[in-house]
């Protein structure tokens, strides 16, 4: 089995990019599987259940989605062999622009919108650094000058990184996406050893457990004050 | 044997390949004060906390300068391959049988219509060279550039694209002027006479829309002719992309046979899906679409190219109309 992931902030049109590269492998009888991690809520499992894909989510409510990613990908991983899929493609939405879920030697997709505004690339860690492939998305909304522009500081901020457009809406450049992630003679057999690309923040303070109190008496583990000092 | 990047400092970085500044920049890396360092030597100097903090991956920081490096000279040193034709060798239709047509070339300063039902694969075939298929896209069609298959560097490069495409939608969305927006964008094709490539643009874009602007006016307050005209200019002198495709721009508030001869004047190819008859005819053939596959490839006949005189005309009457509509005229039958 193949396993993809694919991360980007939130609305950028991962699912939308994700369901049209599927009817691409659809037509070449590909039998793909969807895992969706996201924080709060999602409806997503119900659009990939609509297009008669197999689909299971996971929320990791208080947990950072990222790092809930981690300690459950290989357990998806299994579920999705056990499946039989040739493809596994796992969504997660990125919250902080700091954690990414990308593993070694699996194919990393960060999809990202032409709408974020320039500065985005920047900003976003090494979600938009560390990807293989880059998609941009909503190109239709915006004009031929502003897409070169976005590109091509996605580019300079990733360039290792394939850059691709796809419409989210009209499918236009998933074909050409879904020929980049699904390689036949690849099989990874299992994720037991694998790492991630970037390790994520190390945040432990007495929030994270559950404190709700404000105040320097409350603060403890790793607790970092804000510089107002200065600009 | 030049020395490889690791071995330069940053000041010397800087001064061999001026471009590398905005991959420090993009990289939040605040290099100045820093220029008699290598690039590992400053990376090395950040405290595991500021690494953490900044998400910094020297090793990914080094190699991505590298591979930045190798395609921004090859943008720049590439004698621009220049594209004269486009070959589109046959595929087949949606129901897997060969397609009507031998071999078809179209060459630079050549437009093409492209009319079909909904959902025949008009966008299919503009994906198809876009992509410059090579029997790998779901038509099986091939497409050649001057006769030849094509590098591959057409399907991924973001600076050297095969194909700029003109949206049907004429928003910008960027908070800038339209001088900012201009520099913005020469900027990131590298260009160096700025300032002149920018004039040039906006006399253009004036030149095809109805009202004028100027260069203070933010991009997203221009109308949506204007818009338009803006965005024909900037790609037919800023865009490298030889082929164009435009998805219907009728109704655009713009001299839409100028737009076009205009485009034909940077040797560009034109592509444009369209049912508009005028545009249509403005092309000098037509591919008809029909279930997958290219049914038909129709020359405009000399009678639809008198037609054309006459389609105009109702044409002019129209935009006639709209303008003293706008200017809060009431029409008359003398005003048609
Ligand atoms: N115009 C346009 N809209 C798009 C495109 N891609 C996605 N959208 C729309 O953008 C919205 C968000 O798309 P989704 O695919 O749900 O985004 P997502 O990244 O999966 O969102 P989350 O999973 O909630 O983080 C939807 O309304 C899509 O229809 C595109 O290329 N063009
Ligand atoms: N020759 C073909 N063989 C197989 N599928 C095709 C072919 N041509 C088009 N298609 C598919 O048909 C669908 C509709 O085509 P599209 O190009 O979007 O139509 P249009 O732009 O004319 O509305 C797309 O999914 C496309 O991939
Ligand atoms: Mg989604
Ligand atoms: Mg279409
Ligand atoms: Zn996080
Ligand atoms: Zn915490």
């Amino acid at each position: 089995m193949n396993l993809v992931t694919v991360s980007g902030p939130p609305s950028s049109g991962k699912t939308a990019v994700i369901l049209k590269t599927i009817d691409s492998y659809k037509r070449q009888n590909i039998n793909v599987g969807v895992i969706k991690f996201d924080c709060l809520h999602t409806d997503d499992d119900f659009l990939y259940e609509r297009a008669g894909i197999t689909v299971r989510k996971g929320l990791s409510g208080g947990l950072c989605p990222d790092h809930y990613f981690v300690s459950n990908i290989e357990e998806a991983f299994a579920w999705g062999q056990k499946e039989g899929f040739d493809i596994l493609i796992s969504e997660s939405a990125g919250l902080c622009n700091r954690c990414s879920p990308y593993i070694k030697d699996v194919k990393a997709i960060c999809v990202i919108d032409n709408l974020s505004g320039i500065n985005t690339p920047k900003k976003i860690g090494p979600m938009l650094k560390s990807a293989d492939i880059v998609v941009i998305t909503k190109g239709d909304i915006v004009s031929q000058a502003e897409r070169e522009v976005f590109a091509s500081r996605v580019s300079t901020v990733n360039p290792r990184a394939t850059v691709i457009h796809v419409n989210g809406l009209t499918g236009q450049g998933s074909f050409e996406l879904s020929t980049l992630l699904y390689d036949r003679d690849l099989d990874t057999e299992s994720l037991k050893g694998k790492e991630l690309r970037f390790s994520m923040p190390a945040a432990l303070c007495s929030y994270c457990l559950g404190e709700k109190r404000i105040g320097e008496q409350y603060q403890m583990g790793n607790v970092r004050k804000i510089n107002l000092e200065e600009n | 044997m030049s020395r490889s990047v690791e071995e330069l400092t940053i000041g010397e970085i800087l001064e061999k390949y001026p471009f590398a500044s905005a991959y420090m920049e993009q990289h939040n890396l605040e290099v100045e004060g820093k220029e008699h360092l290598s690039l590992g030597e400053y990376l090395a100097s950040f405290s595991e906390e500021e690494i953490e903090d900044r998400a910094l991956d020297g090793p990914a920081v080094m190699l991505g300068l590298r591979e930045y490096i190798a395609r921004m000279l090859s943008f720049l040193g590439a004698d621009e391959q220049k594209v004269r034709s486009l070959t589109i060798l046959p595929g087949t239709n949606k129901s897997g049988e060969p397609e009507g047509f031998e071999e078809f070339t179209i060459r630079t300063g050549e437009i093409i219509a492209i009319v079909g039902p909904t959902g025949s694969g008009k966008s299919r075939l503009l994906g198809d060279i876009e992509w410059v298929a090579q029997r790998d896209t779901p038509t099986n069609r091939q497409i050649l550039i001057n006769g030849e298959k094509p590098d591959q560097k057409w399907r991924f490069s973001t600076s050297d694209k095969l194909v700029a495409q003109l949206s049907q939608n004429m928003n910008f969305v960027m908070d800038l002027t339209v001088e900012e927006f201009l520099h913005l964008h020469a900027e990131s094709r590298m260009v160096e006479n700025r300032k002149e490539v920018v004039g040039k643009i906006i006399a253009c874009a004036n030149d095809l829309a109805g009202e004028k602007f100027d260069l203070t006016t933010p991009i997203t307050s221009l109308s949506g002719g204007q818009s338009r005209a803006l965005m024909i200019s900037d790609t037919a002198i800023l865009s490298r992309s030889p082929i164009i495709l435009i998805d219907e721009i009728e109704n655009a508030g713009i001299d839409r046979k100028k737009a076009l001869s205009f485009l034909l004047s940077q040797e560009k190819i034109v592509l444009m899906a369209t049912h508009d008859p005028m545009l249509a005819l403005l092309g000098h053939k037509r591919i008809v679409i029909r279930n997958g596959g290219i049914d038909k490839i129709i020359d405009t006949s000399e009678e639809e190219r008198t037609m054309l005189g006459e389609i105009e005309k109702v044409d002019r009457k129209v935009q006639n109309l709209r303008a003293s509509l706008r200017r809060g005229e009431i029409l008359t039958k003398d005003s048609f």
